[in-house]
């Protein structure tokens, strides 16, 4: 019978390995949200670049000091442009009714976003932009086609370019590359390690309690082992006496 | 075992309680004098498992309720003020969605022991059907509750299985209808589901929980050799196999809730969404009524089931054969008509039988969570679904046909347990 079990275990085991697919080639963003320099750097990137446009509606402002390591004061001089008062949300500057004006589409909150499509999407998505002047915006995203966001990173990654190629019937992006002419302010190093930040910086925003949850659960299944242990010697004390 | 236990108290608090109320004579019966046989095994830890993760649903769910906005505007985002500004409410909400999925795992691990073990033959077969109920209450009270976050899945989740009853000729639309209380999944169906998920289902299961204990303690529990425990008594009428359920297994229980606590909380604080499986992440995205996620997949509690309906080219046959999948099961003390219990004594072909059967209910779970185009060894998803759907059903029909008919060969069933 504990063969059984083993296997039934097993199985479920499996099964969970084969269903956490999804998009075979994202990149890896291995994101670590305990460290607080990348969220620190992530946060930067975040408030300077991404929340004039994207909202994350459902993060207190309240919630960075914490996870970042650093001073309410702090994130209030560094990090908010604009008026603050206690308990505010991250609101993004633009107006919904401007976005749709200017880019076709409100440009989504980001909350949730490293939870929803997950943090390897992130991560990839920044770092997938290309120049393509029949796009609207001058841009275009091999992860999402026809992205209407414009690559507001390109400062720091320079023009990336599209090597394209026939596939079949169809021509796909192939490769994208930063020629030397047009390079940004970051080495190709410098700028993965950029977007890994920011996307480190969502999958915190995504769930504030991420890196506390697992701390505790640290002492709560140490907690729970010894319990086990001493319920087991009494369940053997009890039991001396049952043939 | 000692006279203590036994006699009534008659002095003191509990005297005066017992003289107005059965406190001890309830304690005993079902508690410090229940005898259980002393033979259980692995499996037998599930039962008081499921009672404890009812509880802990019921615990976590009321504090949620406490900060849950049952609203098509606010129920998305109060979730996530739960998840982020609620002291503490992360944990809970963790716990009461770590602990959906822990209901069905144990709860099919149970029902799999007393496949194993026969304790749904006579006669225990209402101990059963209370059980059955007990499973389809929790399968309307797990759909009801998923569309309470209010993300992509849970919307589009809903939209799907209420349309299966649109399926029903002539009634259909008018049924789904009635079910939505709306032209679409909307707040109304939310509100509505909201009261069954929180008052009237939690309340029946409530009930049938007891039912099916009462159930139980009335005939005595079944064991892994299947054996009659009251059969053999000692001279003071105790079952000689028999041990009291308190502090023998009250105690022994303590130690299997221990060990299922360490993995309830290496999923809740390490992997609480488990890879997709137990919060799918679309669902991280409020409910869009016009947009459609890529892939929509029921939890994987219900993903045999989902199996089964995809596995039947036409619609309506594939809810009739659902629901007959699930029907089956109630019938199954008839349906087999052996003379033995266990597993341990009865013919190869049964063994044989009830472990497809298994790997049936595996492998369906395991099809319902891909795309019906999807490629598996050559065969796509849909033509496996088939394939284990035959199986599933096979199982019923050879049951029947295997016992009624005689071809069973068993082995001797001994006259007392056997470990």
């Amino acid at each position: 019978m504990k063969k059984i079990a083993l296997a039934l275990l097993l199985l479920l085991v499996s099964s969970v390995a084969f269903s956490a697919g999804g998009y075979a080639d994202l990149m890896k963003a291995r994101v670590d949200v305990s460290d607080e320099a990348s969220l620190q750097r992530g946060a930067a990137l975040f408030t300077n670049l991404c929340i004039s446009c994207h909202s994350a509606k459902y993060v207190r402002w309240n919630a960075l000091p914490d996870a970042l390591g650093v001073s309410m004061e702090m994130v209030e001089d560094n990090l908010i442009y604009g008026s603050y008062q206690e308990g505010n949300m991250m609101r993004a500057a633009m107006r919904e009714a401007d976005a749709e004006r200017w880019f076709g589409a409100s440009a989504p909150d980001l909350s949730l976003t490293a939870r929803s499509r997950g943090a390897d999407w992130v991560y990839t998505y920044l770092n997938s932009f290309y120049r393509d002047p029949d796009a609207s915006a001058g841009w275009n995203n091999t992860l999402l086609v026809n992205s209407s966001m414009p690559h507001v990173l390109w400062t720091l990654q320079g023009v990336p370019e599209a090597k394209f190629e026939e596939v079949g019937d169809e021509i796909a992006v192939a490769g994208i590359r930063v020629s030397e002419q047009q390079a940004g302010m970051l080495s190709e190093e410098e700028f993965q390690q950029a977007t890994r930040d920011i996307t480190n910086f969502m999958a915190f925003l995504a769930e504030p309690v991420r890196a506390k949850r697992q701390e505790i659960g640290v002492w709560v299944i140490g907690f729970l082992v010894i319990f086990t242990i001493l319920a087991y010697l009494l369940k053997r004390e009890y039991w001396r006496d049952i043939h | 075992m000692s006279d203590a236990t036994t006699t009534k108290a008659t002095g003191g608090l509990l005297g005066w309680v017992d003289a107005r109320f059965p406190l001890t004579k309830m304690w005993n019966e079902h508690i410090a004098e229940y005898y259980a046989p002393k033979n259980f095994n692995f499996w037998y830890y599930f039962g008081s498992l499921a009672l404890i993760v009812l509880v802990n649903q019921l615990l976590t769910g009321i504090w949620l309720t406490m900060n849950y906005n049952p609203s098509a505007e606010g129920a998305f985002a109060s979730v996530e003020y739960i998840m982020r500004d609620v002291e503490w409410g992360w944990l809970i909400r963790y716990m009461h969605s770590t602990g959906a999925s822990a209901f069905f795992v144990v709860v099919y691990l149970h029902m799999f022991r007393a496949l194993m073990y026969g304790s749904y033959q006579k006669p225990r077969e209402l101990i059963w059907i209370f059980g059955m109920m007990i499973y389809l209450l929790l399968m309307a009270e797990a759909f009801m509750g998923y569309l309470l976050p209010w993300g992509q899945m849970s919307f589009w989740g809903a939209q799907v299985i209420i349309s299966l009853f649109g399926a029903i000729p002539g009634v259909g639309e008018q049924l789904a209808l009635w079910i939505r209380g709306d032209y679409n999944i909307s707040g109304v169906t939310l509100n509505r589901f909201f009261a069954l998920h929180v008052v009237a289902l939690p309340l029946a299961l409530v009930g049938l929980v007891v039912f099916h204990i009462l159930a139980l303690h009335e005939v005595g529990s079944n064991n892994p050799d299947g054996v009659d425990i009251k059969k053999n008594k000692d001279s003071s009428g105790k079952p000689k196999d028999g041990i009291p359920f308190h502090p023998y297994y009250t105690v022994k229980d303590t130690f299997g809730l221990g060990v299922f606590l360490i993995f309830f909380a290496a999923v809740v604080f390490f992997a609480p969404e488990m890879g997709g499986l137990f919060l799918e992440p679309p669902n991280f995205e409020p409910a869009n009524p016009l947009q459609t996620p890529e892939h929509i997949a029921p939890v994987w509690y219900f993903t045999a089931f989902y199996s089964i309906l995809r596995a039947v080219p036409d619609k309506f046959g594939g809810v009739v054969l659902m629901g007959l999948a699930i029907f089956m099961l109630f019938l199954l003390p008839w349906i087999d008509r052996g003379k033995v219990r266990s597993i341990r004594y009865r013919g190869l072909g049964h063994k044989v039988a009830l472990g497809l059967f298994a790997a049936a209910f595996v492998f369906l779970s395991y099809l319902g969570l891909k795309a019906p185009s999807d490629i598996i060894v050559g065969f796509t998803v849909t033509l496996w679904a088939q394939i284990w759907t035959v199986v599933y059903f096979g199982f019923f029909v050879f049951l029947y046909v295997y016992t009624a008919f005689g071809f069973e060969r068993t082995k001797p069933v001994p006259e007392r347990v056997t470990d």
